[in-house]
């Protein structure tokens, strides 16, 4: 195993150790607001296709790159617009959401 | 050209950093929009310093175009796509919303990692190392399954398709298959650094999320749209092994560990173990086709006491329906602290007292009384029965019978036509209960069993106490 992918697998791991710690103790009522944040930070993948973008060089790799960038920018914007709405009925004095029947 | 990486990775470091206090402040309801917006702004900074990369800057100092066009009008395309959908879809749609999303996520991972093998194997007929070409094949299993998962599972919400199980006979292992094929033409990739061989991987794994979603029924689908979450999560944090990137494998394995914690939590909320929700096929193949009726398992739903202190206060109202129960445990006291508690909150708190709560009429104002809850807080089952529908949480101690929706509508039922409060139209109901057994009548309740039902059991006093901690600490 190369160096570059061993230090990766260590980041790997301690992110994993984070990620459970860090909403370790989450109320019910923001489960689906959680998921839908974690969802809108795995868009960062759309980072990925930015970077095959930059390095494509024939046509079919771009246009995979350009399918790319839309889905992962989709998921990126419309993750974040949607959680920010969810919680917006969390301020004070606003109707809590209704638990999902779901 | 300056070498920018001296910028690039201290400012992947502080995203990384922003993504974990993000999450950290979503975790409790008073911050949490604020946690979103923080991992908003490291998703931000992340995507910025990446126009950095020498490929990418490459192509914008030497203006070509199609680099820069793909970046910039996908962004713009994919970008507009998801505001707009985020912005229109109802509150009721979010969660078919999120596994959309979800399944984009996926398809990106995929499509990053085969296009950096084809790349690859197409420029030196080397893709890498071992670990390298692993990540690949990974990642493209399990984003694929995330997307083709995720759109069975939009489907099935948006009733596109029904959303009843669809099962075959031996489904169980014609998945296993499917998964065991991808991993085999996927060592065929790693062996031979055959790009069709990636494509046929791809191929399996997008027939496996979708004959994997189908069996299951649509009640179950938040738990797996929770699944295919972490799977995207972890299909992110691998591509983050196949294009170099750090940041890709930080924020990918956080929603990776926290998704999977909590779809845990979730399946534990709505009292579905993980195993019943994924291969529930095996045994319910007799009860499959018909949505209620006999033989169906009812589920109650169970909540801990931080749950229901956190649900209290940050509700607009509470109506306490104080029952026999809470007089046993002489608790009256404990829930006027409650109440105080949740006055403190903003929350506006009313009792409704059935006119047989406690063990005489009238003997549930005397007891509260003793506990100086104020008179104006009392109301009678007439006046109150009309609020129900504007009530944020209905907390129910104690009582069984007097908030029995078969005494309104199910004539064979020995208490039908006693007049009962209407908890059950309010948005949600905490019962606290000693235990699963009937009231005073003897009969199941099926308030227990509703969809905005939550119970938490225990003796009264000791769940009040423990609410109020839950309330002090919110």
């Amino acid at each position: 195993m190369s160096q570059e992918v061993l230090l990766g697998a260590y980041v790997f791991i301690l992110a994993i150790f984070v990620g459970f710690e860090v909403i370790a103790r989450v109320p019910s009522i923001l489960h689906t607001p959680l998921m839908s944040a974690t969802n809108a930070i795995h868009g960062i993948v759309l980072l990925g296709a930015m970077l095959i973008a930059g390095a494509a060089k024939t046509p079919f790799m771009q246009a995979i790159a350009f399918v790319a960038v839309i889905l992962g920018a989709a998921n990126v914007f419309g993750g974040f617009v949607v959680t920010d709405r969810m919680l917006e009925m969390f301020k004070k004095k606003a109707a809590p959401p209704v638990e999902k029947p779901e | 050209m300056t070498n920018f990486e001296t910028i690039i990775g201290p400012a992947y470091l502080v995203a990384a950093v922003l993504f974990i206090l993000g999450l950290k402040r979503l975790s409790s309801p008073a911050t949490a929009r604020s946690g979103n917006r923080l991992a908003g702004i490291a998703m931000t900074i992340a995507l910025a310093v990446t126009l950095l990369n020498p490929d990418i800057l490459g192509a914008i100092t030497g203006a070509r175009l199609i680099p820069i066009g793909t970046i910039v009008i996908g962004t713009l395309i994919g970008g507009g796509i998801g505001v707009y959908f985020a912005r229109t879809v109802k509150m009721t749609a979010m969660p078919q919303m999120v596994a959309l999303f979800n399944g984009m996520g996926g398809a990106t991972a995929a499509l990053v990692s085969i296009a950096e093998f084809t790349r690859a194997i197409g420029e030196t007929g080397d893709a890498g190392g071992a670990g390298q070409v692993v990540s690949i094949v990974l990642g493209t299993i399990i984003g694929a399954i995330s997307f083709s998962g995720s759109i069975v599972a939009f489907l099935k919400l948006q009733e596109l398709i029904t959303d009843r199980p669809l099962r075959f006979g031996g489904q169980s292992w014609f998945n296993a298959a499917l998964l065991l094929g991808s991993l085999a033409v996927g060592g065929i990739v790693l062996v031979g650094g055959s790009v069709p061989a990636l494509w046929a991987v791809l191929g399996i794994a997008l027939l496996l999320g979708v004959t994997g979603v189908l069996p299951i029924g649509g009640a179950d689908m938040p738990v797996v749209i929770s699944i295919l979450n972490s799977c995207t999560g972890v299909a992110a944090a691998l591509t983050g092994f196949v294009v170099h990137n750090q940041i890709l494998v930080v924020a990918g394995a956080l929603v990776g560990a926290s998704g999977t914690l909590l779809t845990l939590l979730m399946s534990k909320a709505m009292n579905r173990p993980i195993s019943n929700v994924l291969f529930s096929g095996f045994g319910a193949l007799q009860t499959g086709g018909n949505g209620k009726g006999a033989g169906v398992v009812r589920i109650v739903k169970e909540a801990s006491a931080e749950d229901v202190g956190v649900a209290l206060a940050f509700a607009r109202n509470v109506v306490i329906v104080p029952g026999y129960g809470l007089a046993v445990a002489q608790a009256q006291h404990t829930v006027r602290e409650l109440a105080d508690e949740l006055e403190k909150h903003g929350v506006s708190v009313k009792y409704a007292i059935h006119p047989v709560a406690g063990r005489m009429p009238g003997h549930m104002n005397v007891l509260l009384a003793e506990a100086n809850v104020p008179y104006d807080q009392l109301a009678e089952m007439e006046q109150i029965n009309g609020e129900f529908d504007n009530t944020d949480v209905a907390l129910v101690i104690g009582a069984n019978d007097v908030v029995n929706p078969a005494a309104r509508s199910d004539t064979s039922s020995p208490i039908y036509g006693m007049p009962i409060l209407d908890v059950d139209h309010s948005r949600n109901v905490v019962v606290l209960k000693r235990s699963m057994n009937p009231g005073f009548a003897g009969i199941d309740n099926e308030l227990f069993y509703r969809d905005n039902t939550r119970m938490l059991f225990g003796d009264a006093k000791a769940s009040l106490t423990k609410l109020v901690a839950a309330v002090k600490t919110v």
